[in-house]
């Protein structure tokens, strides 16, 4: 029974290890150097995170289960791994210039980027109720602490303590789903819990799968309960807002999955009910919400319910293939996402950053390239062939219709045209409108995350293949 | 009448109902918010408990453990957080929380 934890058997966890020894040390490093060299533990924190990245790639193909069978690594959790962790380097790398330039150089952001991250690292591996819980929490105690980081701001704090409040009774309910389940299977592993709902649930367990399920839609945001989501989005520091926007939707889509993939494949046709009516309302939601919205972060923050609810499509097909689609969904959501909050991100003038979308008027004048990629992106984020964000829509609408979900699939494709509206709008903004003043130039790091993204986004048509067949790989190993 | 499984499962989704009112309900303070989070985790280790000794399981009562202690660096957080809103508006009022619509 006593397994001698050995380097091989940690091997598979070396991410999590780079993740939680960085996260210490720089910790540590801080301290010592006092307040001379923050900016520097910053980014000593995105290399920890790039050296975790590494690490994922260095894991041995096939699926290996750690602790007793708490945690499972397959190709499943490495792809979601690899996509987290960009996600997290790529938000703390557009955040270096923002904190030096508001003078929120603190050590403490980095480390608490390395935390969260670590406990997304630990919620997609997480194969039992328990670890779920704990790596729930830990990506979540960790940015409720970023989501306030300004704490002379008093909208950061807000935006802290409205996350904090709501994110709490999330957890609250995915544990009493969590303890009702065990109650009613008598096990906390998801593969025992797939046994013994096998033949179908008591009504007992249904609600324990309920709560379970509105924990996950709180993490992920899908309507209805969406409604910390704008607020948020809008009063934390803009770096922060794409550090949750990117990361902690991956790692909470992904545990999602998992958890009805492998815990509850037995009563799917329960839980598909529910995740077809998120799905369609987060849709719906996030194409009509957003219409009105003046401030670009809040538009972002309507615009990711919406992309969530498309992300659940896959899911609602509970097929292989919908499972891939999820994964390539999020792959090039994250792209997306990244490259728009650069551009916010450089949204600056007069020494303040703005965040209304009417200050983004003539930019195709004043600031071409950068309007360009903006478009590219926004017409993307909206689904328009041949960039990128078609064809993530593509995929898990092509599974929905596999999987005979033709009403899901066509208020899907109905809701991405309405949505298609406030992008548009945006792209006239820009190229139409009376330029308004210069922003200052854009910092070299936006820059390149920018570029990046943006040709990504540009080139995924000609070139797929690695993306889909890793996501491919990865969806077939949870079944 | 011996006190038997369904009583403990009924005292705690009792006292979860009391908490989510609690969170909701209330127009008053924060704090109360925080104790009503408390009062949620608190129903959730009764539920735990009460299964773990119905089953004969260890694995509950672990997990009730486990709780109490993440429990606890949640309410941390939350007063840390409550304390910087309070710095900054001097209030801890819920309706008081209205710097953005939502």
């Amino acid at each position: 029974m006593t397994e001698l934890v050995t380097p091989e058997i940690m091997q598979p966890l070396l991410p999590e290890l780079v993740l939680a020894l960085g996260a210490l040390a720089m910790l540590m490093v801080g301290v010592a150097w006092r307040d001379r060299h923050d900016g520097l533990v910053n980014v000593l924190c995105a290399l920890v995170l790039a050296a975790a990245a590494a690490a994922v790639l260095a894991i041995p193909p096939g699926r290996q289960a750690l602790f007793g069978g708490s945690l499972v690594v397959d190709d499943y959790a490495r792809f979601l791994k690899l996509l987290t962790l960009c996600g997290s380097f790529g938000a703390l790398v557009i955040s270096l210039d923002y904190l030096a330039l508001a003078r929120q150089q603190k050590f403490e952001y980095g480390a608490l980027f390395l935390l969260s991250t670590l406990g997304m690292l630990l919620l997609i591996s997480a194969n039992d109720l328990v670890a779920l819980y704990l790596g729930l929490e830990l990506m979540s105690l960790s940015l409720y602490v970023v989501a306030a980081f300004e704490r002379d701001n008093a909208r950061s704090a807000e935006a802290g303590l409205k996350y904090f409040v709501l994110g709490a009774l999330s957890s609250g309910m995915l544990l009493y789903g969590a303890s009702l389940i065990y109650g009613f299977t008598g096990t906390v592993s998801f593969s025992r819990i797939a046994e013994a709902t096998q033949t179908g649930a008591g009504i007992g367990l249904v609600f324990g799968l309920v709560f379970l399920f509105v924990g996950f839609c709180f993490k992920i945001s899908a309507v209805p309960f969406h409604m910390w989501t704008p607020d948020v989005y809008e009063g934390a520091p803009t770096p922060v807002t794409a550090f949750f926007a990117a990361a902690p939707k991956v790692a909470a889509i992904a545990v999602f999955v998992r958890a009805a993939m492998a815990a509850f494949p037995g009563i799917g046709h329960e839980w598909q009910q529910i995740v077809v009516f998120v799905s369609i309302a987060s849709m719906a939601l996030g194409s009509f919400a957003a219409i009105g919205q003046r401030n670009i972060k809040r538009l972002m923050a309507y615009s990711s319910i919406g992309h969530m609810g498309y992300a659940l499509v896959g899911l609602a097909a509970g097929t292989s293939e919908g499972v891939q689609g999820v994964l390539i969904y999020m792959a090039i959501y994250v792209a997306m996402t990244l490259g728009t909050f650069a551009v916010i991100l450089s949204m600056r003038r007069d020494g303040q950053w703005i965040e209304t979308i009417s200050d983004l008027a003539g930019l195709s004048r004043t600031q071409p390239t950068m309007a360009f990629f903006l478009g590219v992106l926004l017409f993307s984020l909206a689904g328009i062939p041949p960039l990128a964000g078609f064809f993530a829509k593509f995929y898990v609408f092509l599974a929905a219709i596999k999987a005979g979900l033709y009403l899901l699939a066509v208020i899907g494709v109905l809701t991405s045209v309405i949505g298609a509206y406030y992008y548009l709008a945006i792209v006239k903004t820009m190229y139409f409108d009376e330029p308004a003043k210069r922003f200052e130039p854009m910092p070299g790091l936006l820059r390149i995350v920018l570029g990046v993204t943006g040709l990504v986004n540009i080139l995924f048509f000609a070139y797929p293949a690695p993306l889909v067949t890793a996501a491919t790989a990865a969806a077939k190993s949870l079944f | 009448m011996t006190i038997g499984l369904g009583h403990y499962l009924a005292v705690a989704a009792i006292l979860f109902t009391l908490g989510i009112f609690g969170i909701f309900l209330n127009r008053k303070n924060v704090i109360i918010i925080l104790m009503s989070i408390e009062l949620i985790l608190l129903a959730v280790n009764i539920n735990l408990v009460a299964f773990s000794a119905h089953l004969g399981d260890i694995v509950g009562q672990i997990y009730a453990l486990i709780v109490l202690t993440v429990a606890a660096a949640e309410t941390a957080i939350g007063l840390a957080i409550l304390v910087i809103f309070y710095r900054n508006r001097g209030t801890i009022a819920v309706e008081d929380i209205n710097l953005m619509k939502g």
